[in-house]
């Protein structure tokens, strides 16, 4: 694992070492040799376990107070709220959290896609990635249901019914999930179970994510191989360490900003109205970080297709490093690529924002455009770029930005500050 | 630093440009002074003791205010009636207790530890009483309504005559902030209608304002304590910040000054 055989000092520490070494893992983390020219996209990393690890204790927390029952949920958040010691706190950390966490994992999301840090060989950190974002939205989606207000209900109601899409048995599916014939107790006690069992699963996987991560090293900025130890680097301990540290503080200022003087902005008023099957609130909204998504799947005029348009835009991703072609990761270098990058990104944002509009006549015009452009960017515009694009010429190492030419040096050396 | 600017830029960018959700059909609503807003937002003692009188008076007889109980009445960040005050208040009304030992249910004044006597026994008794529409529990109206306290004032004095050309049913009112503009809500204040205790004139603006800066302490009730933490909190994590960020500059420069 490390680069370097660690003994440790005192005797006892040997010992132990020799049995369970716990200690050469410590100082493989201490020591692990960073690109210096990291920015601070490379901090979302850091930010994200803070999310994961604050949703898990603030979540233990909540389900020491909530009563996972349809007739209760609701009163038990009240309880919470009211009179559970800084309940109000924790709860509107955690409903606020789950907000944070995913703009934290789009621009984690969208920094990878900038510097190519999904190519080769960082094709299993990706994958697994992709996986945990899948979780995240289960997750989150469960969450929503928990509180029992109208859009948990409504939301629940419309996601599930979507495998009733599948053929045949979708039907017989959705009646398993429900565990009934509508979405009812026992739908919330598994959604609980799953909201509670989830978080765990995502935190396995994010230590695997990062044992992947640190077999060939982080991606950099420039997006060139580096050697390791070397110039180029710094220890993780404490250059990272400290970086990534500021980063999380000006993150969590933000944070404080939601919880503490607007905590129900992202949320949706209805779900402080008691779930009630009898009364279909007016519009059903996702929350905001699944809209993209949801734009997706109502653009489609087939119940089924748009389900599989919806599940593909994500499993797309997974397959991200096989249909980006170019063998040149960082998008610095890539000058036709970087427009696309933001064209990207601007339809996802469109996606978004139609998403929470009603699915008619121009916003659903705009969506269906969108949606295409989704999918050409990756199925057509990433394959052909790789074969049609003229590159800039890559520097040799950080340190040594550039071999020769002096105009593109210069290039090179101001688009690197830039970014 | 320049990446630090780029970044905070890009998080106000993506949550400005997240659309508002919550946007049904834009109407204007009525604006007043909330004191309960912005980074120090207090709410008014005095507001919310009117508040909780126009409440009882007018609303509670066909509103209920299910996870709100008596000894709220005293607790800190709210009306803050004195304690006997509050146990006054509660001895007016009469809860169901029991089943004593002989099995029997009984009747008793109801006390600090017990919640907001309900105007219905239930919901259906409730709908009958008005004409089919059950009048939405208050604890957490303010809430549960997108535009809020806004929403809450504007719809308490927005009541017309229907414009020309618009039928109405019986026991169905015009409102000109309700969704759709049909409510079965007859027009709940008129001026003079609740005497205050303190003086203040018992206009129709200043009993919407009240009850519903009354509305936003029972929907809130720990609004006060939040937003004073919070100030702290942020406080202490900007100072935290500048910190953090001299000693990662100092770290730095050990690398810094090698290149």
């Amino acid at each position: 694992m490390s680069d370097h055989e660690y003994v440790p000092k005192s005797k006892f520490g040997k010992w132990f070492n020799d049995r369970l070494p716990l200690l050469t893992l410590a100082s493989h983390l201490t020591d692990y040799p960073t690109p210096k020219n990291l920015n601070y996209w490379w901090t979302f990393g850091g930010i994200l376990s803070f999310c994961l690890i604050t949703q898990i204790v603030t979540g233990l927390t909540l389900a020491m107070h909530y009563i996972a029952h349809a007739d209760l949920a609701f009163e038990s958040v009240e309880h919470i709220m009211r009179d559970v010691n800084y309940g109000w706190l924790i709860r509107y950390i955690h409903a606020n959290g789950a907000s944070m966490f995913f703009l934290a994992v789009y621009i984690h999301i969208f920094r990878s896609l900038f510097y190519g840090s999904y190519k080769s060989p960082r094709e299993i950190i990706w994958i697994i990635g992709i996986i945990i974002y899948l979780l995240m939205m289960a997750s989150a989606f469960m969450g929503y249901v928990l509180p029992w207000g109208q859009m948990s209900f409504w939301g629940a109601t419309v996601i599930t019914n979507l495998f009733s899409a599948i053929p045949f048995v979708g039907e017989g599916i959705v009646n398993w999930l429900w565990g009934g014939y509508s979405v009812d107790n026992p739908t919330l006690t598994r959604f609980f179970t799953l909201h509670y069992l989830l978080p765990f699963l995502i935190l396995g996987l994010v230590v695997l994510h990062i044992w992947a991560l640190h077999v060939p090293g982080n991606n950099n900025p420039v997006g060139i191989d580096i050697k390791k130890p070397s110039k180029d680097t710094v220890p993780f301990h404490p250059y990272i360490v400290i970086k990534d540290g500021f980063a999380l503080l000006m993150f969590m200022i933000v944070f404080a900003f939601f919880v503490f003087y607007s905590p129900n902005i992202l949320g949706h008023a209805d779900n402080y109205i008691e779930a009630n099957p009898m009364v279909t609130p007016a519009h059903i909204v996702p929350e905001w970080y699944l809209l993209p998504f949801y734009a997706i799947l109502r653009s489609v005029p087939d119940k089924l297709m748009g389900v599989v348009a919806m599940l593909s835009a994500i499993l797309i991703l997974a397959a991200l490093p096989w249909l980006d072609t170019s063998r040149i990761r960082s998008a610095v270098f890539r000058p036709l690529y970087k427009q696309f990058y933001w064209i990207l990104l601007a339809d996802v944002l469109i996606l978004g924002y139609v998403g929470a509009m009603p699915a008619e006549g121009l916003y659903l015009l705009i969506a269906r455009v969108a949606t295409a452009y989704y999918f050409i960017h990756f199925l057509v515009i990433l394959p052909v770029l790789g074969f049609k694009e003229k590159t800039i010429p890559l520097p040799l190492s950080i340190t040594e930005p550039v071999l020769g030419g002096t105009p593109i040096a210069s290039a090179v050396k101001k688009k690197e500050n830039l970014t | 630093m320049k990446n630090i600017f780029k970044i905070t830029y890009s998080i106000i960018f993506l949550l400005a440009v997240n659309p508002q959700v919550n946007a049904v059909e834009k109407v204007e609503f009525l604006k007043t002074n909330w004191s309960f807003k912005g980074l120090f937002g207090k709410f008014d003692r005095g507001s919310l003791q009117r508040g909780y009188q126009v409440y009882t008076e007018v609303c509670s007889s066909c509103h209920s205010m299910k996870y709100l109980s008596y000894r709220n009445l005293f607790e800190p960040g709210g009306p803050e009636f004195s304690e006997d005050q509050a146990k006054a208040i509660a001895a007016n009304f009469e809860v169901t207790d029991g089943p004593n030992n002989d099995g029997e249910m009984f009747t008793r004044p109801a006390k600090l530890s017990d919640k907001f006597i309900m105007p219905y026994e239930n919901v259906k008794a409730a709908q009958a009483a008005n004409g089919g529409a059950y009048p939405p529990d208050m604890s957490v109206l303010a809430k549960a309504r997108s535009g809020g306290v806004d929403y809450i004032y504007s719809l308490l004095l927005g009541y017309e005559d229907a414009p020309t050309g618009v039928t109405l049913d019986d026991g169905v009112y015009y409102n000109k902030y309700m969704y759709g503009n049909n409510i079965k809500m007859s027009e709940p204040l008129s001026d003079n209608l609740v005497e205050y205790s303190d003086g203040t004139i018992a206009s129709k603006e200043q009993m919407a304002k009240d009850v519903t800066t009354f509305l936003m302490w029972t929907a809130e009730p720990h609004l006060e304590a939040r937003h004073k933490m919070g100030f702290k909190a942020i406080l202490y994590l900007i100072i935290l910040t500048i910190l953090v960020y001299f000693s990662m500059k100092k770290i730095w420069s050990r690398i810094e000054s090698e290149v």
